[in-house]
C-alpha cells in the first residue's frame, strides 16, 4: 500500500485522522515502517488494555533508537501472554528474568552495551524495562529506585492495571481504595481495598530528580507515542506509568478499555502530565469533568458501591482524591473551568 | 611478580588482569575489599573499558550481573553471608539462564545470631543453584582460581562462584606471585557469548518453559557440570603451562600413600590440618588429608579413588545441616558407597570459632577409638548448652536463647577456642 493523499476537511472537533495529516506527523502505528514488536498472536485477553499499550510504546521507542532496542521484562502477564515458548510474539532482543528486578536487568544491560561501544563493539543501543504494577509499585520497587537514583540510561515503563491480574487479581499497593480484588473482598464494614495514604510512583520517581517522568493512558494513544518519543530522545533514567484497564480484573466489558481509560483521566482519578527532572511541566486537560460515579459504575469491582444502599460516603472519598488530583496538577482546562 | 598483599587486594588485581566488563558492588563484610580495590582500579582509570555500579542490594547486584551478562559482558560480583542469600532468587536465575558469572563468595557464617566470621553456610547452603564452587585453600589459590573461574564459565556457559574464607584468607596479608596481563591474555580468550541480547539477531530469553521441557533443560544444567567434571582438571594442567603453578583442579591429596585415616575438607583450614598430619606423621600415624577443590560439581569418582584404600574418613566441615549433621560428609559417603570404610563428621569452625592444631590432634585420636559414625561438634562448650536446656525445661517463658547463653559465657569478647 502506498501513502494516499486524502482531500477531507474537518473542523470544530479535536479528531484528527492520521490521513489529514503530513506523512511526518502521522502517528507511529500508522507509518508503514512500524515494527510490530510486540507482533500480533499472543494470548492476551479480549481488550487487554497492556497489550495495546506496549504494542503503541515499543513500536515508538523502536522508530526512536532506530530499532536499536533492547527490552527487560518484569514477570506477569506481559511476560506470560507474549513468549508462550516456542512462540514469541517479541520482534526485538528481550529477556526475562524475574518479578523483581528489571530495572536492575535494563541497568546490566545498559552497562554492557556503554562499554560495548566504548570499546568500537557495538552501536547505540537503547534500553527499555517494563514491568505491571506489581512488579514496579511493589516487588520490583527496590531495584527502580536505584535505577533512578543513579540515572541509569533506562526508559522503565509501567504498565499499571491496578492489580496482580496474572495471578488472579490480588491487591497492589496501586490497587485505588474501595476495589474489589481477591485478596479485598466486599465484605465485612469497609468492603473492598482499604484507603491508604497512596503510593503514586510517578510522584515518587520525581522525587528522585530524574530526566523524566511521565502518566499516560490507552485512551490517548497520540500521547502516549509522544511521551515515549520524548522519553527516548533523552539520556539517563526515565519513567513512564501507563494505565491500561483490564477487563478480567476490573470486571468491564472487554469494548469499555478505551472508554476506562478516558473516564480515568477525564474524571481526575488518573492525572496524565509530564515531568522534567522533578518538575511537572505539561498535564493533559479534563475537557469536562465527569463525576467519578461514571467511571466506578461500568466496573464490577466496585458494585458493592452501587447496591440497594449506595455507599455515598466511599464514592465521595474516591470523588475527593479525584478533586485532588486535578487542583494538584492543573488538570481543568481554561475553558472548562 | 612477587608481592606481599591481602587477600581481597589480590583477587581484585586477578579479576582487573581477566578484564572484566560490568562489575556490580554491594558491601558486605568480610567482602568488600575485594570490590573497593576494583572501584578504585575502574575509577582511576588502571581498569579501563569496564563499568563499576554501586546497586542498592544484592538482589539488584546478581540482576544487573544477569542482564550486562546476557548483554555479551564480562561480569563479575562478590558478597557473602546474608548478601548471597539476599540475591538467591536471581542466583538460581543466572544458572537457570546460562550466563557465565564470576562471583566471589568470602564465606561467613548465616545469621540469626547475626554473626560475621567465617564458615562455609552461606555458599553451602547454595549448593544445588546449579552455580559451580570451587574453594580457595590459600590467597594464591584464590587469585588462580578467579582466572580460571571465568574461563570455565565461559567455556560452559555456567556461572561459577569462587569460595575463599571471610577474613582468613581475604583479610590476611600473605605472599602472592601475580601474573602478568600478557599471561593471563594468553591463558583467557575474549568472551564469546553463546546467547546474547543483540538487536542484529532478536532473540528472547527467560521465557516460560512448561512440563514438556522443563526436566531437558535442568537435566543439561546437569551435564553441564558433569562436563565441568572432565574440564576442571584440563584447565588446571592449562594453567600450569601458562602459569607454571599447581591450582586449582578437583580434589588434591597430602600425605595419603598408605593413609588409614584420611580428613577430608575444603578451604583454608586444609593448612592447618596438613600441620598436625605432618606432626602425627613424625610420630608414626598413617594419616593424610584430601582436599575437596571443586564442591560442585561434586567430585564423586575422584573422592572415591583418593579414600578407597583408608580405613577410616574424617570429613571435617565449617557447615551444618541441621536436622542431620554434615553436609560434605554426606557427599562423601555418597563417593564411598558400598566400601566398608567409617566415615565421621565432624563440625567445626562455625562463626569463625578458632580449629586448633591442639584440637584437632585430641579429635584424631579419639576418633581412632570410636565405634560409631557420630557427629562430632569440635570444642562444643556443652556447659552452656545444657545450661540453656536446662533453663527452657524449668520455665516457659526464658528469653531469646543467643542472648541467654551469651550471658552465661560472659565477657569474653575474644575467646575463639
Amino acid at each position: 500500500m502506498s501513502l494516499q493523499t486524502v482531500s477531507f476537511y474537518q473542523t470544530g472537533t479535536f479528531t484528527v485522522g492520521n490521513r489529514l495529516l503530513a506523512a511526518e506527523e502521522r502517528s507511529v502505528q500508522a507509518n508503514m515502517q512500524r515494527t510490530n514488536s510486540l507482533n500480533s498472536g499472543h494470548r492476551a485477553c479480549q481488550g487487554c488494555g497492556e497489550a495495546l499499550g506496549a504494542r503503541y510504546a515499543i513500536d515508538a521507542a523502536m522508530i526512536a533508537s532506530k530499532g536499536q532496542l533492547i527490552a527487560a521484562n518484569a514477570t506477569g502477564c506481559l511476560e506470560v501472554f507474549s513468549t508462550p515458548y516456542p512462540e514469541t510474539s517479541w520482534q526485538i532482543p528481550w529477556i526475562h528474568s524475574l518479578f523483581g528486578n528489571t530495572a536492575a536487568v535494563a541497568t546490566g544491560i545498559a552497562a554492557a552495551i556503554k562499554v560495548k561501544k566504548h570499546k568500537g563493539q557495538g552501536g547505540d543501543v537503547r534500553v527499555v524495562a517494563q514491568g505491571g504494577d506489581g512488579g514496579t509499585t511493589d516487588i520490583g520497587f527496590g531495584c527502580l529506585s536505584g535505577m533512578f537514583e543513579r540515572n541509569d540510561d533506562v526508559l522503565y515503563i509501567c504498565y499499571d492495571n491496578g492489580g496482580y491480574m496474572n495471578t488472579g487479581v490480588q491487591r497492589s499497593s496501586a490497587t485505588p481504595p474501595a476495589a474489589r480484588t481477591a485478596t479485598t473482598m466486599p465484605v465485612g464494614p469497609e468492603p473492598g481495598n482499604a484507603f491508604g495514604q497512596g503510593k503514586f510512583v510517578p510522584a515518587i520517581a520525581m522525587a528522585h530528580e530524574i530526566p523524566y517522568v511521565a502518566t499516560a493512558t490507552v485512551a490517548d494513544l497520540r500521547d502516549l507515542e509522544y511521551k515515549v518519543t520524548r522519553a527516548m530522545g533523552m539520556r539517563g533514567a526515565r519513567y513512564i506509568h501507563i494505565l491500561v484497564p483490564c477487563p478480567l480484573g476490573w470486571g468491564a466489558a472487554a469494548q469499555d478499555t478505551i472508554l476506562l481509560a478516558r473516564l480515568a483521566k477525564e474524571t481526575g482519578i488518573f492525572p496524565v502530565f509530564e515531568a522534567e527532572y522533578g518538575e511537572v511541566k505539561s498535564a493533559l486537560q479534563i475537557r469536562r469533568p465527569l463525576p467519578v460515579e461514571d467511571y466506578l459504575r461500568l466496573q464490577k469491582r466496585y458494585a458493592h458501591l452501587f447496591g440497594k444502599t449506595p455507599a455515598v460516603a466511599t464514592i465521595a472519598r474516591i470523588q475527593a482524591q479525584a478533586d485532588k488530583n486535578i487542583r494538584r496538577y492543573g488538570l481543568l482546562a481554561k475553558e472548562a473551568a | 611478580m612477587l608481592k606481599q598483599t591481602e587477600g581481597s587486594h589480590a583477587v581484585a588485581e586477578a579479576v582487573a588482569l581477566c578484564r572484566p566488563e560490568v562489575i556490580c558492588a554491594y558491601p558486605i563484610s568480610p567482602q568488600t575489599h575485594i570490590v573497593e580495590g576494583i572501584g578504585e582500579m575502574v575509577k582511576s582509570g588502571e581498569l579501563a573499558d569496564c563499568e563499576f555500579i554501586n546497586v542498592e542490594s544484592e538482589f539488584a547486584a546478581m540482576s544487573v550481573a544477569i542482564g550486562s551478562s546476557a548483554a555479551g559482558a564480562r561480569t563479575y560480583t562478590a558478597t557473602a553471608s546474608q548478601g548471597l542469600l539476599f540475591m538467591v532468587e536471581a542466583v538460581f536465575n543466572a544458572s537457570g539462564l546460562g550466563l557465565p558469572i564470576v562471583m566471589t563468595v568470602a564465606n561467613r557464617a548465616i545469621g540469626a545470631p547475626i554473626n560475621i566470621w567465617n564458615d562455609h553456610s552461606d555458599s553451602i547452603s547454595q549448593r544445588d543453584c546449579g552455580w559451580i564452587q570451587l574453594f580457595a585453600e590459600t590467597n594464591q589459590e584464590a587469585l588462580d582460581l578467579h582466572i580460571q573461574a571465568f574461563k570455565l564459565a565461559e567455556a560452559l556457559s555456567l556461572p561459577v562462584m569462587v569460595c575463599m574464607d571471610g577474613f582468613i584468607l581475604t583479610h590476611a596479608y600473605e605472599r602472592v606471585d601475580m601474573p602478568t596481563q600478557a599471561q593471563v591474555d594468553a591463558f583467557l580468550p575474549p568472551y564469546e557469548p553463546r546467547q546474547v541480547l543483540d538487536p542484529n539477531e532478536p532473540v528472547s530469553m527467560g521465557a516460560m518453559v512448561g512440563p514438556e521441557a522443563f526436566m531437558e533443560v535442568r537435566y543439561l544444567a546437569h551435564a553441564k557440570q558433569m562436563q565441568a567434571l572432565e574440564l576442571i582438571p584440563e584447565m588446571a594442567k592449562e594453567f600450569k603451562a601458562v602459569f607454571g603453578r599447581d591450582t586449582g583442579g578437583l580434589t588434591r591429596t597430602y600425605r595419603t600413600d598408605d593413609a588409614e585415616t584420611i580428613v577430608v575438607a575444603m578451604g583454608s583450614i586444609l593448612g592447618t590440618i596438613k600441620d598436625v598430619v605432618d606432626e602425627m606423621r613424625d610420630a608414626g600415624e598413617k594419616i593424610g588429608v584430601l582436599c575437596i577443590t571443586s564442591f560442585r560439581p561434586f567430585p564423586l569418582e575422584a573422592v572415591r579413588e583418593a579414600l578407597k584404600n583408608s580405613k577410616r574418613v574424617v570429613v571435617l566441615e565449617k557447615s551444618l545441616a541441621i536436622g542431620i549433621g554434615g553436609i560434605l560428609a554426606s557427599d562423601v559417603r555418597k563417593a564411598l558407597r558400598k566400601l566398608s570404610i567409617d566415615v565421621y563428621t565432624v563440625i567445626a569452625g562455625l562463626g569463625g570459632r578458632a580449629i586448633t592444631m591442639k584440637s584437632l590432634h585430641a579429635l584424631f585420636q579419639k576418633l581412632k577409638h570410636e565405634e560409631s559414625e557420630s557427629v562430632t561438634f569440635l570444642d562444643l562448650d556443652w556447659n552452656v548448652v545444657n545450661r540453656q536446656l536446662e533453663r527452657e525445661r524449668q520455665k516457659r517463658r526464658t528469653g531469646p536463647a543467643a542472648e541467654s547463653m551469651l550471658r552465661d559465657v560472659g565477657t569474653v569478647a575474644s575467646k575463639i577456642a
